[in-house]
């Protein structure tokens, strides 16, 4: 079966997942994105590539930056934004989430940005397009679930790459709750993918997927071990909302164990870079001392991800 | 038998110079004219720092062929604001790529005039634009491209292929 992200010709149809896209496609959306980040400091912030395309943000789950990211790279592309919180509109009436979409396609949509709490829900609209033979239309995933939040992690490559300039000599570790985090996944696909040779995950057992050994990733429960030497270390969210049964003591244990403190950071290289999805809770995952300190590229990460969401956008709708 | 890309260098440095002040901006369009925008700002010792257009995110042709591999950050290191600019290019074909690079300099500002200077104009105009200054006019089969080619050690030389 055809990887249903690529069109015939293996160019980007979809961005569903960074799990199985091959290397020249990720490499081709980070050198892509680097033009657009310069169209930050001009007078005018907007180019031509996507006047007269409607793109719908369809958050069937709350979002803030993502969701305000989409939107940004969407208007300085030209595209006209139509924003739909779903969660207090037509599904809570009762409609499908195809029938959502079919009527959405009525109206002339082009491209798709979906969030939704079910793993997989952009896959299935990117399925129903195709069978519908609606192939001009492009779905891009904005977090599914506990699956993939691939413009994420693909912002999250350009930022390494802007800082370390390089990924084969690397050692990168992702920090806390690895269980419940679709970014922790997209991260660990781009990094394997882009050739990182040393990919860590820290966390206590609980908060770990037992076989994420699978995915190619050093475990650790020490973090002061699993900091040692590391050039760059992503920090995760503390995902209270999808916590369910007592896998944690409490929010301060955790911070005792597994909060990014100067002193634990102190493990990792001088040089090391320190990333955070955001939002962030203060104190619980990250201390206010490195997330306001020199070694934090936590802002920087938000405007790459502008560029990055463009060069993903112009891609799809010049497929 | 195509001229030598180096002499209509120096005659297009030479034909601009009586025109140019001191607020005078070029603007090369990657590549080709970007290579020829170098010679011309070094030739003429300005004072503004040369700009550089990738115009990808402008052509009229994205719809078709999508986003051109291999772009480049578009540079413009000095105000663009009421000063006078010359666009340069290799070959000056349809007029296309001219017309995006205009829309994308205003995106910078409002420049007091802009010019166009090219080392060729093959003709085959599909759009109303008239370079200031060609270095070398000729009329060339739509069937072949004129391109500009530069060696490592730094030489330009046109080259004419099958489209």
């Amino acid at each position: 079966m055809r990887n249903p992200q690529l069109d015939k010709n293996g160019g980007l149809q979809h961005l569903l997942t960074i799990d199985g896209l091959p290397r020249e496609i990720l490499n081709a959306i980070l050198d892509n994105a680097a033009p657009f980040t310069e169209v930050a400091e001009r007078e005018v912030k907007k180019l031509p590539l996507l006047r007269g395309k409607s793109v719908f943000n369809l958050f069937f789950e709350s979002s803030t930056r993502t969701r305000t990211t989409f939107e940004i790279a969407a208007k300085r592309l030209s595209a006209d934004v139509i924003n739909l919180n779903i969660g207090t509109s037509s599904t809570s009436k009762g409609e499908t989430l195809l029938d959502t979409v079919d009527n959405l396609c009525a109206m002339q949509a082009d491209m798709f940005v979906v969030r939704h709490a079910s793993s997989g829900a952009p896959f299935l609209i990117a399925q129903h397009l195709a069978a519908m033979k609606l192939e001009h239309i492009h779905v891009i995933n904005a977090g599914d679930g506990r699956h993939a939040h691939p413009t994420q992690g693909l912002l999250d490559m350009y930022t390494i790459r802007h800082y370390k300039q390089r990924f084969d000599n690397l050692v990168v570790a992702i920090v806390g709750d690895v269980l419940h985090s679709r970014v922790a996944r997209s991260q660990i696909h781009a990094l394997t993918a882009l050739g990182v040779p040393e990919v860590r995950v820290i966390g206590p057992k609980t908060l770990l997927p037992s076989d994420i050994d699978k995915l190619g990733v050093r475990v650790f429960h020490d973090m002061r071990a699993g900091l040692k030497d590391a050039d760059v270390v992503m920090m995760l969210r503390l995902q209270n909302e999808r916590m369910k049964g007592a896998l944690l003591p409490s929010p301060q244990e955790f911070f005792k164990s597994y909060g990014l403190t100067a002193d634990k950071l102190q493990h990792a290289r001088p040089d090391a870079i320190v990333m955070h999805p955001g939002p962030m809770n203060r104190g619980v995952e990250i201390d206010s001392a490195v997330a306001d300190g020199p070694h934090a590229v936590i802002l920087p990460q938000v405007t790459f991800g502008i560029a990055v969401r463009m060069a993903v956008m112009s891609m799809l709708a010049g497929a | 038998m195509l001229p030598d890309a180096e002499r209509l260098c120096e005659a297009l440095a030479e034909s601009l110079r009586p025109g140019l002040d001191h607020e005078t901006a070029l603007v090369g369009i990657h590549t080709g004219g970007v290579w020829v925008a170098e010679r011309l700002h070094a030739a003429l010792g300005l004072k503004t720092p040369l700009g550089r257009l990738d115009v990808s995110f402008y052509r009229d042709d994205f719809g078709r062929s999508g986003l051109h591999p291999q772009l480049k950050s578009s540079d413009i290191p000095f105000d663009v604001e009421d000063r006078p600019i010359i666009i340069v290019d290799d070959v000056l074909y349809t007029g296309r790529t001219i017309r995006a690079a205009m829309n994308e300099i205003f995106d910078y500002g409002r420049p007091a005039r802009i010019d166009l200077a090219v080392l060729v104009d093959r003709g085959g105009r599909e759009l109303p634009v008239c370079p200031r200054w060609a270095a070398q006019t000729l009329q060339i089969e739509p069937a072949k491209n004129l391109q500009l080619e530069r060696s490592e050690a730094g030489t330009l030389t046109l080259r004419l292929i099958d489209a």
